[in-house]
């Protein structure tokens, strides 16, 4: 699951494009005819074998829209099937009912809850890696010895697994586990906690090790997108008189913008979709008493592992049309900017 | 850790080499990096220190270091076989994958890429929408079609759909990439009486590999952490890839914490070795994804 999150920045990006793309493509259809000029968005293309033999396309891209078909599309449209049925997962589903999984979805207190929680986990994420990544990138944008090493030990975190970040953590962190005797040793034995089972903090513990876990794929993220704008742009502002944090804020955040949104995207999207992490060091049970439940362990929780095979895809149903809406509400309000010129129409906002 | 510190008093000196970005704070620059890597790695390095501790030092002093260093939790585990047998399903799993993975996606991203048929758009978005669907959303009819495919406890269950789902971020790659090589080089790949095919063969897989390999890495770091699909697909202990491996032994071992620690230590050099080994083309691609 790590790197797939790590891969969609471009995939956040492209898939605003590509469906840009997609939507412009049909409307000048290059097809049989391969005149050239139909070619507006994919440049030039003005070579020998526009037509295509439809042998070779079948060949070339057949085996993989079969797998991912199968394996990726199937699934989604039977789970919205399957979540009509009360089904235990033997034989073929018969006992329809309707919209009652979903009814009881929606009016479960613990499913609530979870949602709650994810509400809560993505508002915090934003809140803490964003201003954390910015400030990190800003500091480390500039020659500094060792930079490439410490760059690569900030990402450290993010390229071990969540298995072994759930087991590492939640061994440092029960009652007598490291932190505590950590604090322990420094004379701060009162502050001494429960991180992990007590509710009023267990989810601030679970930001935290998100926090660790993932913000070094912020800072990579944001140092390449600093690293994309011109040099120029602030040795002029520098010239003129500008200091050092107007240049930052005047200048840098601006064109980081893109980046920023991407990223903002990406951790929404992670964070309605959080599983590994709390599964494993909370559990199954334990997560919804220590307040760290999420939809996804709730889907797990009550479907795979009651054997409610219906009732599990009407909650990844639920999982998914929630973040698609949010998915799209957020590429309509905010990454459209980027697809039209973020360059121009961001000088008198910020 | 003293060697950054004395580094940052000699910054200044280096600073005015080759930037002339006028930047304040070089000092507190380093103090922050050295804090911040501090942060990041104390975890790790308190699990792998841990494996060379007794589980009564760790139960008297849990952030303490080891009086002796005793390699006895490593060796156990090192020798105990069933880590061994992890090992090889994770290594399997992630080869056929990142193989499976790279060689589909090559394969239909240049046909989106450099062919012009009609439905092409749609074919392209129908990829692209599956950035929508992550595992986590298809997970449980994902089983039930792994399961009614008679590929439940098999390795080729976890493998298949991985490769599918691995496909989308694959081709949203590669296909700009693809798009990048110059159609002067396929016109003269043409009129020297290459075909198509030829050309995919002979100048295309050639000249993506540096996109190929950034997609292949990063496949095949999410197959090695992967855990929700393992999970529900493989029950058997035998056929168990390492991330089931760490959790089940941290359950079955849950009293002998110094042991969990080794197991939990060894299961994470191999991505780590991995990273470090690649780190150029990991951090490399993900910038190029941005900037393009």
């Amino acid at each position: 699951m790590t790197v797939r999150e790590a891969v969609p920045v471009e995939a956040g990006a492209a898939a605003g494009s590509a469906t840009a793309a997609a939507g412009t493509t049909p409307g000048t259809p290059p097809g049989k005819t391969g005149r050239p000029t139909g070619r507006a968005t994919g440049g030039p293309r003005r070579r020998p074998f526009n037509r295509a033999s439809r042998w070779e396309v079948a060949l070339l891209v057949g085996p993989a829209l079969l797998v991912f078909l199968a394996f990726v599309m199937f699934p989604v449209v039977i789970a919205a099937y399957y979540g009509f049925f009360s089904w235990q997962g033997y034989g073929t589903p018969t006992d329809v009912v309707g919209l009652r999984n979903y009814l009881t979805i929606l009016q479960d207190p613990t499913f609530q809850q979870a949602l709650a929680h994810n509400g809560t986990i993505l508002v915090l994420s934003l809140v803490f890696q964003g201003p954390a990544a910015i400030g990190l990138a800003l500091l480390l944008n500039r020659k500094l010895r060792g930079q490439s090493l410490i760059r690569v030990l900030i990402f450290v975190p993010y390229v071990i697994s969540e298995v072994v970040v759930g087991t590492g953590w939640s061994l440092i962190l029960q009652t007598n586990g490291a932190f505590n005797g950590l604090l322990e040793n420094l004379g701060l034995g009162a502050v001494a906690e429960d991180w992990l089972s007590n509710p009023d903090i267990a989810i601030w513990t679970l930001m935290v090790i998100i926090t660790w876990k993932y913000i070094g794929f912020a800072v990579i993220l944001f140092l390449a997108g600093l690293q994309g704008i011109p040099e120029e742009l602030s040795e002029a502002a520098s010239i003129d008189g500008a200091s050092f944090w107007q240049i930052q804020r005047n200048i840098t955040l601006p064109l980081l913008g893109p980046t920023l949104r991407i990223w903002a995207f990406l951790s929404i999207i992670g964070s309605l979709q959080l599983f590994d992490l709390v599964y494993i060091i909370w559990g199954q049970y334990v997560s919804s008493t220590a307040g760290t439940s999420t939809m996804a362990t709730y889907m797990v929780a009550n479907g795979r592992n009651a054997g409610n095979y219906g009732y599990g895809n009407a909650v990844a149903v639920v999982l998914f049309v929630i973040s698609l809406i949010i998915a799209l509400v957020y590429q309509r309000f905010i990454l459209r900017r980027d697809t039209q010129g973020a360059l121009t129409d961001k000088g008198n906002t910020e | 850790m003293s060697a950054m510190s004395t580094i940052s008093g000699m910054a200044p000196v280096t600073a005015p080499r080759s930037s002339t970005r006028l930047r304040p704070g070089t000092p507190i620059a380093y103090a922050v990096a050295v804090v911040v890597i501090i942060l990041m790695l104390a975890p790790v390095v308190f699990i792998i220190i841990g494996g060379f501790r007794t589980n009564s030092e760790l139960s008297v002093d849990p952030a303490g270091l080891p009086a002796v260093w005793n390699i006895s939790n490593y060796v156990d585990v090192l020798t105990g076989g069933v880590f061994w047998g992890e090992v090889l399903n994770s290594v399997i799993v992630a080869l056929a994958t990142t193989l499976g993975v790279v060689v589909l996606g090559l394969m239909a991203s240049y046909v989106l890429a450099r062919y012009s048929f009609r439905g092409r758009g749609v074919l392209y978005a129908l990829f692209a929408a599956g950035l929508m669907f992550p595992m986590t959303v298809a997970i449980t009819p994902l089983y039930i079609v792994v399961k009614n495919l008679g590929l439940m406890n098999s390795l080729g269950g976890v493998i298949l759909p991985q490769i599918a789902f691995a496909l989308p971020t694959t081709i949203i790659i590669l296909v700009p990439f693809l798009r990048a090589i110059p159609d002067e080089i396929q016109e003269a790949a043409f009129i020297d009486g290459c075909s198509r095919l030829g050309f995919f063969w002979r100048m295309v897989v050639p000249l993506a590999t540096p996109g190929v390999i950034t997609t292949g890495i990063l496949a095949f770091i999410a197959s090695w952490n992967s855990y929700l699909l393992p999970l529900f697909i493989l029950n058997k202990p035998a056929i168990f890839t390492l991330p089931l491996g760490v959790q089940a032994f941290s359950s079955q071992y849950s009293v002998d914490t110094a042991k969990v620690l080794a197991f939990t230590a060894l299961s994470m050099i191999p991505a780590l070795l991995f990273f470090a080994f690649f780190e150029r083309r990991i951090v490399g691609g993900l910038s190029g994804a941005v900037k393009g």
